[in-house]
């Protein structure tokens, strides 16, 4: 990890489509290898740069849901957008071994760095990637800091990596994860469709008076939203760290 | 457009600077509100960026890529308190 340390500016590189899976109806996830990939850390992201043939580029920046193991392999978990023309060229046209151009790992403040603290992962439709990285690093290390994810997605068919989840909550000490359903929630669920509230960051996430570090990833209304009820609840502002990424769940 | 944020404008500052400035903290000129880059308020879309203060809305950073260069404009910004590595400590690998 701490070769992500090394100096110099950064450059675009051509990384190949190793593999790829499809997660949920509308996302998927691209298995890449890239020449010298420096190593991640988790919470870090990557830049995509599409170029058509005319010359008409465009980019975007996709988080990395990998946790880095030095295989030189970096997965990207690509939500589709509405009209999004990047995001349905790399979910729909980009086949298995087709080159790729990024450039990265950046963002160095959005990251976990394994610390002693509890931490608390607040996650927002796709807004789960980077936590994703954060709970597979914990998870490769078997660190044992208590992490509590609290997940809002419009239905169960919506939900990211609800297998691996699912296996982790039973294998990996100390994981807890807690669905929020926007628009339909499981049968049984003993609580009606919702938005995020007060109660259930207070019920699902940590008291603020054992300082978790928060991480919040999502739309920018739902990061904004969770954001404030996590001040209000008595959480130091400076630990709650945040990642918005526009649009609309 | 809705807003992001600084996180999203770590590759492009990246490309410019051999350190990660999204881990700065930049005063703003305005109000004088110390903010790590990664939180200020980013409206785009790229190759232009504004980036505006949280505490007072006023502009602190504002970034455009061209083909062949790029501006950046400070002037909203009092300084730049960018973490480094100890002076003395060794290289990293």
């Amino acid at each position: 990890m701490a070769r992500t340390a090394v100096p110099g500016r950064l450059s675009w590189r051509v990384a190949t489509v190793e593999a790829a899976r499809r997660e949920t109806p509308s996302a998927r996830t691209l298995v890449l290898r890239v020449p010298q990939w420096p190593g991640h850390l988790p919470g870090q992201h990557v830049d995509v740069r599409l170029t058509a043939p005319d010359g008409y580029s465009a980019q975007r920046s996709y988080s990395i849901a990998s946790a880095w193991r030095d295989d030189g392999l970096v997965e990207l978990t690509v939500q589709r957008v509405e009209d999004g023309e990047v995001s349905s060229y790399l979910i729909d046209d980009l086949e298995v071994g087709r080159p790729l151009e990024l450039r990265g790992p950046v963002g160095g403040w959005f990251v976990w760095r394994a610390a002693p603290p509890p931490v608390l992962l607040v996650a927002g439709g796709s807004g789960v990637v980077p936590l994703m990285a954060m709970i597979r690093a914990r998870g490769d290390v078997r660190g044992r800091q208590p992490f509590r994810l609290i997940y809002s997605v419009r239905t169960p068919q919506d939900a990211l990596y609800a297998a691996e989840l699912a296996r982790r909550v039973r294998d990996d000490p100390g994981l807890d994860v807690h669905f929020v359903y926007t628009r339909k929630t499981p049968d049984g669920w003993p609580e009606p469709p919702g938005r995020l509230t007060v109660a259930t960051l207070n019920t699902h996430g940590w008291p603020p008076d054992f300082a978790p570090d928060v991480f919040v990833c999502g739309p920018t209304a739902f990061v904004e939203a969770a954001a404030d009820i996590l001040v209000a609840l008595g959480h130091d502002p400076g630990k709650v760290r945040t990642e918005r990424f526009g649009g609309i769940s | 457009m809705t807003a992001v944020d600084g996180n999203a404008m770590a590759g492009d500052l990246r490309e410019l600077f051999a350190v990660d400035v999204t881990t700065a903290v930049a005063t703003c000129a305005g109000c004088g509100e110390p903010c790590v880059v990664a939180r200020l308020r980013v409206w785009g879309p790229a190759p232009g960026l504004v980036a505006r203060c949280p505490s007072c809305d006023g502009v602190v950073l504002r970034l455009v890529r061209g083909p062949e260069r790029a501006w950046l404009d400070l002037r909203g910004a009092v300084s730049l308190q960018v973490p480094m590595p100890p002076r003395d400590a060794p290289a990293t690998p």
